[in-house]
């Protein structure tokens, strides 16, 4: 592996309060193209991997990485950084390239993903991967592992965010409820759930196996604030996120129902739910390209 | 004191403090905090059982109240190593070793982070309250865990030492401690180096190799035996991980028999331990492992227990004789 670039210091990108320009908005949906079209690329490695659980998700990557959280290129381990944590840590393959992007590791390490000895497996490793906030894999524990973060910085007098992504099939884990309740008992306003209700788990829909509808109320009586947005439209996610954070009077955790589609912008990805783990052979994988390429995902 | 009220209870310890392992707990975790580590602790309703409730009061911004959510405290736990504090939970150990298992496994030590995982009440020190209330595989299950420290303290001076000999260890520890009640094996304390055995002593014809409140009683056992014309020895294994296997390769040299006692199941603990080291490094010794024998514990009072498994003094010393 080659060493760590050197890092620069400056903020990810510039903030303000002022409403997303077209010139934004467009940089979020070509990052949001650069997942998609790198997943394809690191999964044409391993052979297998999780397509549509990154796709669904890969405006909220976008948002959260080039707009959203408080972080630095190249310092990973910047103690007063946003945190972000998977508990669908399957969608690890569309984050690494993120992650190289804004200089946590070499980008040629996206190379050897999933191969001998690589630090980049299907699942994201803490301690083989820089920038990754929190290791996953066995899904349920992530907002419990955010919590513990934001109540270490309550007693080390830190201020930051723990964004925690969480898949719709994720709701049927017990331990997310402890931690809803935890959460909210210790007021833990800055911790911020994003629900992936993408409508799929790997056996078929989400509320075909065990339904977690109503689940606005849910979250709602379990004391917490809720949003409900299109997790495919890069400007309302982005303006609510932004609103979300900025929320200084808020005592509550905060929830948002992202409504996604889990394979967004392949669309037979998005009708067939056989794809939660798939492989596309070397023609399908150059016709999907060109679809990434071609489409402008509005909502 | 209300003759109706239990000994478990934790009324009947608050009103009863010796110089058991739970207060000093929270006395030594409140000594760490005082000297500047960034300590925090964390029970999952069980502050009064496990005496952090003296820590929650002395250092409210520090302590978590977890309420029954066992796993949440477990992963949280770890998420709070991730900023540097140096988080310790305690629980019962039937719930903390099995209910949290791959909390432990995942969060604590797959991720190398500092968590202190204090499961109390362990073995069959809950009597009465049945098994779902007993760890008698906690030792089993956690030393199967890479990167896991596990270390079963036998009083409460010797879980001070360890507590505080530990504090810096960058990596996962599980501390196997016992109901509050324990005899004290070390009134003038005991020094702890983690994977360093204390050597009371290596008998002719029996080397005991315990762990934990079973010490007491093989301590005394050990000292009667002797009075008593025998060559007894005694190795008090406090650190099950890293293992002492210097200490059990010489005892089995030196010692016609080692005899390992413990407060849990024979398969996969102590015994088990042990055994694995002699089987591959051992040099003459013959093994005897003495613990609960693949079974669940009956119902009864702690004592009646300690006494029909043969896990005090006496039950020992009967065990040594018959294995002489």
């Amino acid at each position: 592996m080659s060493a760590l670039r050197n890092p620069s210091g400056h903020h990810a990108m510039a903030r303000n309060n002022a409403p997303l320009s077209e010139d934004q908005l467009e940089r979020l949906r070509e990052r949001a193209r650069f997942v998609r079209l790198e997943t394809i690329r690191l999964i044409s490695i391993a052979k297998v991997g999780h397509y549509t659980s990154v796709f669904s998700c890969a405006e909220i990557f976008a948002a959260l990485y080039y707009d959203v959280m408080q972080i630095r290129k190249g310092e990973p381990a910047w103690p007063d950084r946003d945190r972000f944590l998977m508990g669908k840590g399957h969608a690890a393959v569309g984050l690494f390239p993120i992650l190289a992007d804004l200089g946590f590791f070499d980008p040629s390490w996206l190379d050897t993903y999933t191969r001998l000895g690589s630090p980049l497996g299907d699942h994201p490793d803490m301690t083989k991967v820089p920038g990754i906030d929190f290791s996953s894999g066995s899904i349920g524990h992530a907002l419990s592992n955010g919590i513990g973060m934001l109540l270490g910085a309550r007693f080390q007098k830190r201020d930051f965010n723990a964004f925690v992504l969480l898949g719709d099939g994720e709701m049927q884990e017990g331990q997310v409820w402890e931690a809803a309740l935890c959460a909210s008992s210790h007021g833990l306003s800055n911790l911020i759930a994003i629900v992936d209700r993408n409508g799929y788990q790997l056996d078929g829909k989400v509320d075909d196996i065990i339904t977690i509808e109503p689940l606005d109320e849910k979250w709602r009586a379990f004391g917490w604030e809720v949003h409900v947005v299109n997790g495919h439209d890069i400007h309302a996610l982005t303006t609510l996120l932004r609103e979300v954070k900025a929320d200084k009077i808020r005592t509550k955790p905060c929830c948002i129902i992202a409504q996604t589609l889990k394979g967004k912008g392949i669309d037979y990805m998005e009708t067939e739910p056989g794809w939660h783990l798939g492989y596309l052979g070397a023609e399908d994988e150059a016709a999907a390209r060109e679809t990434i390429l071609n489409t402008v995902i509005a909502q | 004191m209300n003759q109706l009220i239990s000994k478990d209870s934790w009324q009947y310890r608050e009103a009863n403090r010796r110089a058991p392992s739970l207060p000093t707990l929270s006395t030594a975790l409140i000594e760490l905090a005082e000297a500047g580590h960034p300590v925090m602790a964390g029970t999952a309703d069980l502050k009064y059982s496990n005496g952090l409730v003296a820590f929650a009061q002395r250092y409210p911004e520090r302590f978590t109240q977890f309420g029954i959510s066992e796993q949440n405290m477990v992963s949280a736990a770890a998420g709070m190593a991730t900023t540097g504090a140096i988080p310790y939970v305690a629980t019962f150990a039937s719930f903390l070793a099995l209910l949290c298992c791959e909390q432990i496994r995942m969060d604590a030590a797959y991720c190398k982070l500092p968590v202190r995982l204090i499961g109390h009440h362990t073995g069959i020190s809950l009597g009465f309250y049945g098994t779902s209330h007993h760890a008698t595989e906690d030792i089993a299950i956690m030393r199967s865990i890479a990167n896991l420290a596990v270390v079963s303290t036998a009083d409460g001076p010797a879980l001070a030492a360890a507590l505080k000999a530990t504090v810096d260890y960058p990596l996962p520890i599980y501390f196997r401690i016992h109901r509050g009640h324990d005899p004290v094996v070390y009134e003038n304390g005991v020094d702890f180096e983690l994977g360093k055995a204390v050597v009371h002593g290596i008998g002719k014809d029996v080397t005991i190799i315990a762990a934990g409140y079973p010490v007491y009683g093989a301590k005394k056992a050990m000292e009667e035996l002797n009075a008593a014309g025998h060559s007894v020895g005694l190795i008090d294994m406090h650190s099950i991980k890293p293992f002492d296997e210097e200490a059990i390769i010489e005892a089995s040299a030196r010692s016609k028999i080692i005899l390992t006692v413990e407060e849990h199941n024979i398969l996969g603990g102590l015994g088990g331990a042990v055994a694995e080291v002699l089987a591959e490094k051992g040099r003459g010794a013959r093994l005897v492992r003495h613990g609960i024998r693949d079974e669940y514990s009956l119902i009864a009072p702690p004592t009646h227990l300690y006494r029909h498994y043969r896990l005090d003094a006496d039950g020992i010393r009967s065990v040594v004789l018959e294995a002489i």
